[in-house]
C-alpha cells in the first residue's frame, strides 16, 4: 500500500461548510434589502416634492386638501433644537469623560457613573421625552418649547459624548502628559492644552455621530415642542417643530399630498443626518494617524 | 498613575508662578466631577420626576394599573391599565428578536470571517447606515410599503398554517404585529451585528489557528472556537436589542392598529406597545392622562433598566474571565 495523505475533508462536511458559508452570505443580503428598500422608497417618492418651496414655506393656512405647504418651520425648529441640545450635552458630556479619564480612575464614584452612562444609552427616547415633561412642563410649569426639547434631546447626546470622549482620551498616550507634568505643567492646564487638542478630532466625531442620532429622534420632541404649522424661530417660547416630528405628523394624515410631504421631509432629513454622519467620518479619516480601517 | 499624582502634588510646591498657574486645579476639578455627578443626579430625577407625576393619575385610576385592559384616563372615572400595553410591548420586542439575531450573527460573521479583508470595513459601514435612519423613516416605510407588501405573505402563513394560534385570527391585515415586528427587526439588526462583529474579531487568534491544525472547516473553526467564544457578547448583544426595540416608539406607533387585547395571533389587525400608545394618547390628554401616560412610561424605563442591566453585566462578568475589553 502506499502510504497515507492526508485524507481530503469528507464530503459531508464540506457540503455542512458550503451551506453554512451560503447562509452567511444570505444573512448580509437579507440586512441590506431593507437598507435599499427604503433609501430607493425615500429618494423616488421623496424628489417629487423636494423644491424650493418646500424648503422655504411652512404649513401654515394649508388645509386639508391643500397641495403646497412645506417643512421650512421643521426645518428652522429641528437645527435649533439640535443645536440647542448639543449646547448643553458636548460640556456636560467632555467634563464628564474627563472626570472619568483624568480624575476618576478606578475610583467608586467614577465606577458609579460609568455604569450609569451605559444605563443611560439605553434609556428610551420616549422616555426621555416623558421625563422632560414631567420635571420641566408639569412640575416645573414651563410651556412647550423647542427648548424643552432640546433639554430631551441632550438627555439622549449626553452617553454617547461621553463614551466617544473617553475612549478617544484613553488613546492619548501617557507620555504625553509626563512630559508636560515635567515642565512644571499643572494638571488642569496639561488636559486643556495637551490632551484635547490631542483627542480633538476624534471627539468632534462622537460629537457629530451623537448629533446625526438625536438629529432623527421624534417621541421625545412630540412630548415637549408639541406641534404647530406656524414658523416659530424663538426656542424658548411657544410650541415649535422638529422634522423628525413633521415627517410624523404627515404620514399619519390621510390624503396622499401630505404622504408626499412625509416623504420630502423624510428625504431631507435623511440628507441631514447623512451629511453629518459623512462629516463625522470625514473628519475622523482625515486625521486618523493610521489611516484605512 | 501613582507619577501623576507626585508630579500634581510637587507642582504646587514649586514656587510663585506655578502656584499661580495650578490656580485653576480647583475649579476644573470640581467641575468634571460636578459633571459626573450632574449626570448621576439625572439618572435619578428621571425616576423620582416620573413616579412624582405618575402618583396623582394612579390615585384617580379606578381600573387596575397592572391588570385593566383599557386605556380611558380621561373619562370622568379614569380606568387604564398597562397589561395589554406591557404584554405587546415584550411580545413585539421578542419576535423581533427572533428574527432579528440569526440575521445578524449571520452578518457578524460574514463581515469579521467571511467577506474579503479590504472589503470588510465597507460592508460593516453599509450595516451601519441601517442604524442611521431615522426611526419616524422606517415608521412611514412599514406604513405605505411594507404593510400593503406584508398583505400577501401573511395571507400565505394564514392559509397554510393558520390552524396554528400565531397565525390563526379571522382578518388578515398589512397592519398586523408581524409586520411592526419585522420593522423593528430591522431597526435592531445594526446594533446586534456590530457588538457581535466586535465581540467575534477578539476572538484569540491561537483558537482559531489551533482549530484549522486540527483540520477544522472554516464553519467547524466558527463552530468550535468563534461562537463559545463569542456566545456571551451575543447574548448581551441580544439583550441591548431587547432594549431598544421595547422602548421603539414612532415607527409602531404608526404601524400598531392601538387595540387592548392581549392576544399572540400576530396577523390580525391589532397590537399596541407603551411606547406606541404614549405617542398616539399624548396629543388627547388631559391632566390625569398626561400622569397615566407617564405611569406607563415608567414601566417601561424599568423594563429597559432591567435588560440593559442585564446585559451590562453579562459584558462585565466576562470581561472579568476572559480579561478582554467588550
Amino acid at each position: 500500500m502506499t502510504t497515507h495523505t492526508i485524507r481530503r475533508v469528507s464530503a459531508a462536511r464540506r457540503l455542512k461548510d458550503r451551506l453554512v458559508q451560503t447562509l452567511v452570505y444570505l444573512a448580509f443580503a437579507v440586512a441590506v434589502i431593507p437598507l435599499i428598500s427604503v433609501l430607493w422608497l425615500v429618494i423616488k417618492n421623496g424628489l417629487a416634492r423636494f423644491d424650493l418651496d418646500f424648503l422655504t414655506h411652512s404649513m401654515r393656512g394649508i388645509g386639508a386638501r391643500d397641495v403646497g405647504g412645506g417643512a421650512y418651520h421643521a426645518i428652522l425648529g429641528t437645527l435649533e433644537q439640535v443645536l440647542l441640545a448639543s449646547l448643553i450635552s458636548v460640556p456636560i458630556g467632555l467634563l464628564t469623560a474627563i472626570y472619568l479619564v483624568e480624575y476618576g480612575r478606578g475610583g467608586r464614584l467614577s465606577r458609579a457613573i460609568s455604569f450609569f452612562v451605559d444605563v443611560m444609552t439605553g434609556i428610551p427616547s420616549v422616555v426621555a421625552g416623558l421625563f422632560v415633561l414631567a420635571f420641566w412642563v408639569l412640575a416645573l410649569g414651563m410651556p412647550f418649547s423647542g427648548f424643552a426639547g432640546a433639554l430631551a434631546l441632550s438627555i439622549l447626546m449626553m452617553p454617547t459624548v461621553v463614551r466617544s470622549t473617553e475612549e478617544m482620551l484613553l488613546l492619548v498616550p501617557n507620555d504625553l502628559r509626563e512630559a508636560s507634568y515635567a515642565l512644571g505643567v499643572p494638571k488642569w492646564r496639561t488636559i486643556v492644552k495637551v490632551v484635547l487638542p490631542t483627542a480633538f478630532t476624534g471627539i468632534v466625531t462622537g460629537v457629530m455621530l451623537a448629533i446625526a442620532r438625536v438629529a432623527g429622534e421624534t417621541a421625545p420632541l412630540m412630548l415637549t415642542v408639541f406641534f404647530t404649522d406656524s414658523i416659530n424661530s424663538d426656542p424658548f417660547s411657544g410650541p415649535q417643530m422638529g422634522l423628525p416630528l413633521y415627517v410624523f405628523d404627515q404620514a399619519r394624515r390621510p390624503t396622499d399630498i401630505a404622504i408626499d410631504r412625509a416623504w420630502t421631509g423624510a428625504l431631507t432629513l435623511i440628507l441631514i443626518v447623512m451629511l453629518l454622519n459623512l462629516v463625522a467620518r470625514l473628519i475622523a479619516w482625515w486625521r486618523s494617524p493610521a489611516r484605512g480601517r | 498613575m501613582a507619577a501623576t499624582v507626585h508630579t500634581r502634588d510637587g507642582g504646587s510646591a514649586l514656587g510663585r508662578s506655578a502656584s499661580r498657574r495650578s490656580r485653576g486645579e480647583t475649579p476644573f476639578r470640581y467641575a468634571s466631577t460636578g459633571a459626573g455627578i450632574l449626570l448621576l443626579a439625572i439618572m435619578a430625577a428621571i425616576a423620582v420626576f416620573l413616579v412624582v407625576e405618575a402618583i396623582p393619575a394612579l390615585r384617580a385610576n379606578t381600573g387596575g394599573f397592572f391588570t385593566t385592559q383599557t386605556w380611558e384616563p380621561n373619562a370622568t372615572r379614569p380606568s387604564f391599565g398597562i397589561a395589554a400595553l406591557a404584554f405587546g410591548t415584550v411580545f413585539s420586542a421578542l419576535l423581533a428578536l427572533i428574527m432579528a439575531v440569526p440575521v445578524a450573527v449571520g452578518v457578524a460573521l460574514f463581515i469579521s470571517h467571511y467577506a474579503p479583508r479590504r472589503l470588510a470595513g465597507v460592508l460593516g459601514y453599509v450595516v451601519d447606515l441601517l442604524a442611521a435612519v431615522p426611526s419616524v423613516v422606517y415608521g412611514l416605510w412599514g406604513i405605505t410599503f411594507l404593510a400593503p407588501f406584508m398583505v400577501g405573505p401573511s395571507n400565505f402563513l394564514h392559509d397554510h398554517l393558520g390552524f396554528i394560534p400565531l397565525f390563526g385570527g379571522d382578518i388578515v391585515a398589512g397592519r398586523s404585529v408581524l409586520t411592526a415586528s419585522l420593522v423593528l427587526a430591522v431597526m435592531i439588526l445594526p446594533i446586534i451585528a456590530a457588538i457581535s462583529r466586535e465581540v467575534f474579531l477578539q476572538v484569540p487568534r491561537a483558537h482559531e489557528e489551533a482549530a484549522l491544525a486540527l483540520g477544522a472547516t472554516r464553519w467547524e473553526v466558527i463552530r468550535m472556537a468563534v461562537l463559545p467564544y463569542g456566545r456571551p457578547g451575543v447574548i448581551s448583544a441580544a439583550m441591548l436589542g431587547l432594549g431598544r426595540a421595547m422602548g421603539e416608539t414612532i415607527a409602531v406607533a404608526l404601524i400598531f392598529q392601538a387595540t387592548f387585547d392581549i392576544s399572540l395571533r400576530i396577523l390580525t389587525p391589532q397590537g399596541n406597545s407603551i411606547a406606541a400608545n404614549i405617542a398616539n394618547r399624548f396629543g388627547e390628554a388631559t391632566q390625569t392622562g398626561r400622569g397615566a401616560l407617564i405611569a406607563s412610561g415608567l414601566v417601561l424605563f424599568v423594563i429597559t433598566l432591567l435588560v440593559n442591566m442585564g446585559a451590562r453585566l453579562i459584558v462585565a462578568r466576562r470581561k472579568e474571565f476572559s480579561g478582554a475589553a467588550a
